[in-house]
């Protein structure tokens, strides 16, 4: 027994030895020691090759098919006009046939909606081995089913516990770290050193995720004084962007270990955490952050405007709060390759934990961020209007749609005003058409 | 015939908007598309799921109401001549209409059935004269027998010009 504790005491060491050595330093220095390219590059070519056999395997299956391209919808939806539609040529004012456009609407948003689609994942457009995205893939040989039990064996039994270890030393780090720069006096030295710490966490934790992230643009890194607004998609945005810079994060104070690493790092550096209470009151919430602003030898500070995770394929409505703060807005925008894994956090689904879970069990992180040229609010322009045109370009940087569409409506219902918008078109072409006055 | 891939497609879209996953769908699951919540015959479209007195549907009873848009020509390819007739001819898309129109399912439109729906159409940006006459125009074209209210047989000849097949069909992409 005694020899069983101790064999199992020398692994364990050994393990953690490695895992200093390969991968806890160089982070911390900022050097690669090319391992996880190699993985990628490993993993790219087995996905190639599971890709080909399944095209193979689906052309022997159904050779009468042809090779259409995959559209990304359900249906064909009709882009006619409510006025093309209704307000014809001849018309008097009301027909029994109105009624067929709305009801041709409504159908096709039950059978596919813009909105909802985008509070959960995206579908692949070809199996990545990976079983929770095996939606509409069948049995192709037995070859690739042996690849996919390989997959597991390794994701669960070798990644799962790298990562979880490698998560570990990250945050531990980050705790002990940030508080004990924390302990010094406000100069030059903490701050310097303060961006060190974060710097070196953030790395360790995205190696955790076996992130491999391409920063393009770098020129256009936010300064300081300024706001940097991203799009959203899950938790480790926050990491991803901080991978290669230092931010001021905002948010809400949470319990448990989240609050343990908030209470921790604002020692070292000025993140601005709100209480539940504060974040209700919204002048005191722009108070702050302009306060912040205008402190110009403060950190950047980040912010995504959507309020909530959405699925990385378009962008929604931003919250104008952001951009009535005032200062220079330097844009961000995130794209995540789904074929490695899927980033996205559907909270209504996963708790943060089995989120988590997932992620550590993925193949990969894989991503791109775009730093982009900073914008300044137009004169006459309002805060709306400023925040669509931040979003447009965001959008169409990282290759996402936008939708005017409210992220809040993952939980909230939609507002009247929209129903009453619709009621009113109808009603001008009643009027309009008609001979009543 | 559905294709399998269309099943699969409208049954994962069937599970997604069943938040309380239990194999069916209530009026809410339905409000919560924000496209169908801000139509403004939302309510009648969704009512149009339920059977009487019911207020959960199941999978089967979702696929029947869309087997209504389906496009005329898929019955082409279905070798059923002398079955009963397709939900989606172009007849049971006109029922389909009408019963959307008929809010007590007595097979008759009367005037105030009319005015409701026309009311849901058009909020509050008409007034209760106007829209009366607009009610009283309508029937009264469309009636031929007296008695002030449209019959289906009515319903059908004022829109036998109207090309139903394209405006209640929903197309698939694969």
């Amino acid at each position: 027994m005694e020899d069983v504790g101790s064999l199992a005491a020398r692994v364990a060491a050994v393990w953690l030895a490695l895992v200093l050595a390969l991968i806890v330093v160089p982070s911390a220095l900022g050097v690669s020691l090319g391992i996880s390219e190699a993985y990628m590059r490993l993993l790219v070519r087995t996905l190639e090759w599971a890709t080909i056999r399944m095209e193979k395997g689906n052309k022997k299956a159904q050779p009468q098919l042809l090779k259409t391209p995959v559209a990304n919808g359900i249906i064909e939806r009709d882009e006619t006009t409510m006025e093309k539609e209704i307000a014809g040529l001849h018309r008097v004012d009301f027909e029994f046939s109105d009624i067929f456009y709305f009801c041709r609407k409504g159908f096709e948003a039950i059978v596919e909606d813009e909105v909802t689609q985008r509070f959960s994942s995206e579908e692949l457009v070809s199996w990545n081995l990976l079983t929770r995205t095996n939606v509409n893939f069948h049995y192709v040989s037995l070859r690739l089913t042996v690849v996919w039990v390989v997959g597991v064996v390794v994701r669960y039994c070798f990644l799962l516990p790298l990562r979880f270890t490698l998560a570990a030393i990250g945050i531990t780090s980050m705790i002990v770290g940030t508080t004990v720069v924390g302990q010094l006096p406000n100069s030059s030295v903490k701050s310097y050193l303060s961006e060190l710490v974060h710097l070196t966490c953030s790395r360790i934790l995205v190696r955790a995720l076996s992130g491999t992230i391409h920063y393009h643009n770098k020129e256009n890194k936010p300064q300081k004084g300024g706001i940097c607004v991203a799009n959203h998609t899950s938790p480790i945005d926050a990491i991803i962007l901080t991978n290669d810079g230092c931010y001021a994060m905002v948010g809400q104070v949470h319990g448990g270990l989240m609050g343990v690493i908030q209470r921790a790092t604002v020692k070292a550096c000025p993140h601005v955490w709100f209480e539940r209470s504060e974040v209700k009151d919204r002048h005191l919430v722009t108070k702050r952050l302009r306060e912040h602003v205008a402190d110009k030898s403060k950190l950047p500070i980040l912010i995504f405007p959507e309020g909530t995770c959405i699925n990385n394929t378009s962008v929604m409505m931003f919250k104008k709060g952001s951009f009535e703060i005032g200062g220079t807005i330097y844009p961000v925008a995130i794209k995540y390759d789904p074929q490695f894994g899927d980033a996205f956090w559907n909270s209504s689904k996963y708790n943060i934990v089995s989120y988590l879970l997932r992620i550590m069990t993925s193949w990969a992180i894989v991503c791109n961020v775009w730093y982009m040229p900073p914008m300044v609010r137009k004169e006459g322009e309002d805060a709306v209007q400023f925040a669509n045109r931040v979003r447009s370009a965001i959008a169409q940087q990282g290759g996402l749609t936008e939708l005017p569409w409210d992220g809040g409506l993952k939980r909230a219902k939609v507002k009247d005003t929209f129903r009453e918008e619709q009621q009113k078109n109808y009603s001008k072409m009643l009027v309009r058409n008609g001979s009543i006055g | 015939a559905v294709s399998h891939s269309q099943i699969t497609r409208l049954y994962s879209r069937f599970t997604s908007l069943d938040k309380g996953e239990n194999g069916t769908l209530s009026r809410e699951d339905f409000q919560r598309i924000p496209e169908l919540a801000i139509n403004p015959l939302g309510d009648r479209i969704i009512n149009a799921f339920f059977s009487e007195g019911e207020d959960q549907v199941n999978f089967r009873g979702f696929m029947r109401t869309l087997a209504h848009f389906r496009p005329i020509e898929d019955n082409e390819k279905s070798k059923d001549q002398n079955g009963p007739e397709p939900l989606n001819s172009r007849s049971n898309k006109l029922h389909f209409a009408f019963r959307l129109y008929d809010l007590d399912k007595d097979d008759k439109i009367s005037r105030d059935e009319l005015l409701q729906v026309l009311r849901m159409m058009v909020g509050v940006n008409i007034s209760d004269e106007q829209l009366g006459s607009i009610a009283d125009r309508t029937i009264q074209e469309a009636d031929q027998d007296g008695d002030s209210a449209i019959s289906f047989a009515e319903f059908v000849k004022v829109l036998e010009k109207v090309d139903v097949e394209q405006k209640m069909s929903i197309r698939f992409l694969h």
